[in-house]
């Protein structure tokens, strides 16, 4: 019994150790909560359900990408019958204006980094910086 | 424990039979299909007649080139060894260099010549091509995908008209202008002309023959026997870039 004020404070070492990431996201401010977007201000409904295009824009935009370089078939129908051309300039950032606080906020909070914007112009970011 | 030479072939026998299963069950999930799956238009062959005197007679317009480099954001870099280039001036010479004589009219001789990829019928480019970044649409378009392109350069050996460039660095600091409606390229990419396909399926005319004071550049179809390039071909004397190749391009040139 005489190990017994050694064992307390080496378990409790562990346990700080053991709890230092909650400690550190506390610390650096992070949270689990959803990080906010900006919607367009003008439309209400996009291409497709929202439940779909939050979990599966980036195939849709693949399927565009195909259809309009590959097949050149540029007409997308939603299924509420409207027609849009399938363009990621043209048609998707034409409602999300502010990429920044969209698809940027976003792919931040899930730390992912398509490489679309290598190539694609944000309009946005033209128009603030001049030709 | 043992296994029997018979047991053990069972057992692989077995094995390989599941894994065939499972092979072909993958081959044959259906596929999803193309929503809005385009046709290409039928009897349809895009072509350019140039003529170099109308063009001469313009001096020293540079037009077409800048239009053209601006609305598909290519960058003007004045390194040669860097440079990327869509339509550009050759000297005569250069570009026609199997002439069948020594004595090409003079009004031509050493000027420069518009010239751009050649969106051959048989074209090498699309034949080396490892990953079909670039291929042969119905309509004549030598057509390139960038998202596919790995940067091989197999195509820039194979063309034979030094048509394709190579995007040694990425192209954005030197874009003079950028056009937002179209993309740039990164770098490790190869690009070229795509003759304004993206105006050409909004019905608008492409960018070069838009922008030419001269009219020197006519586009048109060459499987429609009542287009204008077709009425030029029959009435003017036109010539090829190489034809000993067997490219067969789609741009002639009025001699
Ligand atoms: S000119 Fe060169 S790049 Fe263009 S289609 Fe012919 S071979 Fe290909
Ligand atoms: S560089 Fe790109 S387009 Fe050219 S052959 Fe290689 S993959 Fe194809």
């Amino acid at each position: 019994m005489r190990d017994r004020a050694v064992i307390i404070v080496a378990l409790a070492c562990f346990l700080v150790v053991l709890s230092t990431p909650v400690w550190y996201a506390r610390a650096a401010g992070v949270t689990a909560k959803a990080p906010e977007l900006k919607r367009p201000a003008t439309e209400k409904a996009c291409v497709m359900p929202v439940a779909y295009m939050r979990a599966s824009h980036m195939d849709l935009l693949m399927t565009w990408r195909d259809d309009v370089v590959r097949r050149n078939a540029r007409t997308w129908v939603s299924p509420d019958g409207k027609t849009f051309t399938k363009s990621l300039t043209g048609t998707c950032l034409r409602c999300h204006a502010n990429k920044a606080e969209f698809c940027d906020r976003c792919h931040a909070y899930s730390n992912v980094t398509p490489y679309c914007w290598d190539c694609h112009v944000d309009p946005a970011l033209i128009q603030r910086s001049g030709p | 424990m043992s296994i029997s030479r018979r047991g053990f072939l069972g057992a692989a026998a077995g094995l390989s039979a599941l894994a065939l299963a499972g092979r072909s069950a993958l081959e044959t999930q259906p596929r999803e299909p193309e929503p809005g799956g385009g046709t290409p238009a039928a009897g349809t062959r895009w072509a350019l007649v140039i003529d170099p005197r109308k063009c001469l007679e313009a001096g020293d317009c540079t037009k077409c080139v800048d239009v053209c480099h601006t609305v598909h954001n290519v960058p003007a870099i004045a390194e040669p060894a860097h440079s990327v280039k869509w339509i550009w001036k050759e000297p005569f010479e250069r570009t026609f260099p199997s002439l069948q004589t020594d004595y090409p009219p003079d009004d031509l001789r050493d000027k420069p010549v518009m010239v751009l990829c050649n969106h051959c019928d048989n074209p090498p480019c699309v034949r080396v091509c490892p990953t079909q970044a670039t291929w042969r649409r119905d309509d004549g378009i030598v057509m390139m995908d960038w998202h596919r392109c790995i940067g091989c350069r197999y195509c820039m050996a194979a063309c034979p008209y030094g048509s394709r460039s190579f995007n040694w660095k990425d192209p954005r600091p030197s874009l003079v202008q950028t056009t937002p409606d179209f993309p740039t390229r990164s770098k490790g990419v190869v690009e070229k002309c795509t003759l304004c396909e993206e105006r050409l399926a909004k019905g608008q005319p492409l960018a070069c023959v838009a922008a030419c004071p001269a009219k020197a550049l006519v586009f048109g179809n060459l499987a429609d026997p009542a287009s204008e390039v077709r009425s030029l071909l029959r009435s003017r004397f036109t010539i090829r870039r190489k034809p000993e190749l067997g490219t067969r391009p789609a741009i002639y040139y009025i001699v």
